[in-house]
């Protein structure tokens, strides 16, 4: 096992439900774009100074609050399914997984802090919580921020602010994004009016594996994309006092009807997804995170109570294609996957039982 | 009107195109458009190609988008062509080279606004003005390097790590 690999043994920090929490903003997350002056952007950054850049970044990080407790993962060196972990587990994009050349991450153990050195821009770095916390992960950001820039020096321009190789990150270089559970929108076929919404409040929607991927369990990613002309404070204050309040409030309301008006239906989808999953001898990825997704809302509106919110919100990430063959250590076709994952889950949910 | 090509149909097509200056007019029907590769054969050929196509050889052949897609960054070298192509730019002084083309492009995704009023990186004053000198610099010191002209590169390095310690 290495560092890498350890990780699935773990559960990230912002997988840990809080007691506060109604249980529909699941992660929350920011990232700043950072890029180094005196180096071209990326896409004109030789070999070697991609190589110059990890070093100094890592020089950098040596000098600040997280240099004990980090370890820097060269993804030239990883194998392709423990970079497929990295992407499950949301600690790098898929483009930086897939791209080549000299590039890596800068990880804490607790899987709350991930800098994406060599993506598109020098430097990505983003803290990462479980539930709703916004304010605590934008003063731990700006704090590790703030103490790399003391040691390294970031391209900054006075009208455009921090410049990024993409002109829509340009300014403050800063994405709040929060993952949203949403099943019962999705169920009473509301989940229009959240598109709606957040197209209204110029907001980006994605799925659970970020641009381009589909919505797979219900998990919607939710994030800002105007960087340019507002405080990051003020970006940050928008989600905490606008969007996230608005979009939990359709999503209870959406499962208030569901209680009043439907019961039977939204109770027969929790408990077929129980038997499904208890009983199954074969399963995809797709139908395990659509079934994972009725059994959390049974949880959440209280209609069951024999299967713990730990298990399934661990289960959405270890019966995942890298997760499943790390933790079997054996590379699986997908059949074999398949097999595996519902021995995988069913035993999880007996365990559990037993208990 | 009749299709220019077949003169059997009705031209539903109608192409201007200006090449080097010259208007020129197309009036097709739907298959010789087609077959002209104008329009695709509906699920075959993606329509959406052939539109870009023509409307880049369009826009480009206007006088002043072509200076402006030449326009071009003195210290990565890229265009503004290129940028338009691939979405990303090279450097962090594209900003100023390209000032003029990216400002409707900012206004566009940023709600209108152009100005930066977030975090201001603390400490150093006139720090925009020596990171372009940092990237003169070090693109100088790896000519120097690639060259092996050792005096000169040595010079660029004291240089470089003088600028630093400011």
């Amino acid at each position: 096992m290495n560092n890498v690999t350890e990780l699935v043994s773990g559960r990230g920090e912002w997988l840990k439900t809080r007691e506060t929490d109604d249980g529909i903003v699941i992660s929350s997350r920011i990232r700043l774009a950072r890029n180094l002056c005196g180096f071209p952007f990326l896409n004109r950054c030789s070999e070697s100074e991609r190589s110059e850049i990890q070093s100094l970044v890592m020089t950098a990080l040596n000098g600040s609050e997280l240099a004990k407790d980090y370890f820097y993962v060269e993804l030239e060196n990883l194998g392709p399914l423990e970079k497929e972990l990295l992407v499950e587990r949301h600690l790098i994009s898929r483009q930086h997984a897939n791209t080549e050349g000299p590039r890596g991450v800068a990880l804490l153990a607790d899987e709350t802090v991930s800098i994406m050195v060599n993506e598109e821009d020098h430097l990505r770095m983003q803290v990462l919580g479980g539930g709703f916390q916004l304010d605590k992960i934008w003063q731990r950001l700006n704090c590790l921020d703030d103490q790399l820039e003391n040691r390294l020096e970031f391209a900054y321009h006075e009208q455009f602010g921090y410049l990024t190789a993409c002109p829509t990150n340009v300014g403050t270089g800063i994405r709040v994004s929060v993952m949203m559970h949403l099943p019962a929108l999705k169920i009473t076929g509301e989940i229009e009016r959240v598109f709606r919404a957040a197209r209204d409040m110029r907001l980006a929607v994605r799925g659970l594996y970020g641009e381009g991927t589909e919505a797979t369990g219900d998990f919607y990613q939710i994030s800002n994309q105007c960087t340019l002309g507002k405080t990051e404070e003020e970006i940050v204050e928008d989600f905490r006092s606008t969007v996230v309040p608005r979009i939990s409030d359709y999503e209870l309301r959406a499962r208030e009807l569901l209680r009043r008006e439907k019961p039977a239906l939204v109770e027969d989808k929790v408990w077929r997804a129980i038997g499904m999953l208890k009983y199954a001898r074969t399963i995809n990825t797709q139908e395990t995170l659509t079934l994972l997704s009725y059994i959390r809302l049974g949880l959440n509106m209280g209609l069951i109570n024999d299967v713990d919110i730990e298990t399934i919100n661990d289960l959405f990430l270890s019966s995942q294609p890298a997760h499943l063959q790390i933790i079997s250590a054996k590379r699986m076709d997908s059949d074999l996957r398949s097999k595996l994952r519902a021995e995988f889950i069913r035993r999880r949910l007996c365990d559990h039982q037993n208990n | 009107m009749l299709c220019q090509k077949c003169k059997k149909h009705a031209a539903t097509v109608h192409l201007t195109e200006i090449i080097n200056n010259e208007k020129q007019e197309k009036h097709l029907c739907e298959q010789c458009a087609a077959m002209d590769g104008i329009t695709g054969s509906i699920g075959h050929v993606p329509i959406k190609g052939h539109v870009q196509q023509i409307m880049a050889k369009f826009v480009m052949s206007q006088p002043e988008v072509k200076e402006t897609s030449q326009l071009t960054c003195d210290e990565c070298g890229m265009t503004f062509l290129q940028f338009r192509n691939g979405g990303l730019l090279g450097c962090p002084n594209d900003y100023e080279a390209f000032k003029t083309p990216l400002a409707g492009l900012l206004e566009k995704a940023h709600e209108g606004r152009t100005q930066h009023v977030g975090k201001i990186p603390g400490g150093r004053e006139n720090k925009h003005k020596r990171q372009h000198a940092m990237m003169r610099l070090t693109r100088e010191l790896q000519d120097a390097v690639d060259l092996e002209d050792y005096e000169r590169a040595a010079n660029l390095r004291d240089q470089i790590k003088g600028l630093e310690r400011q």
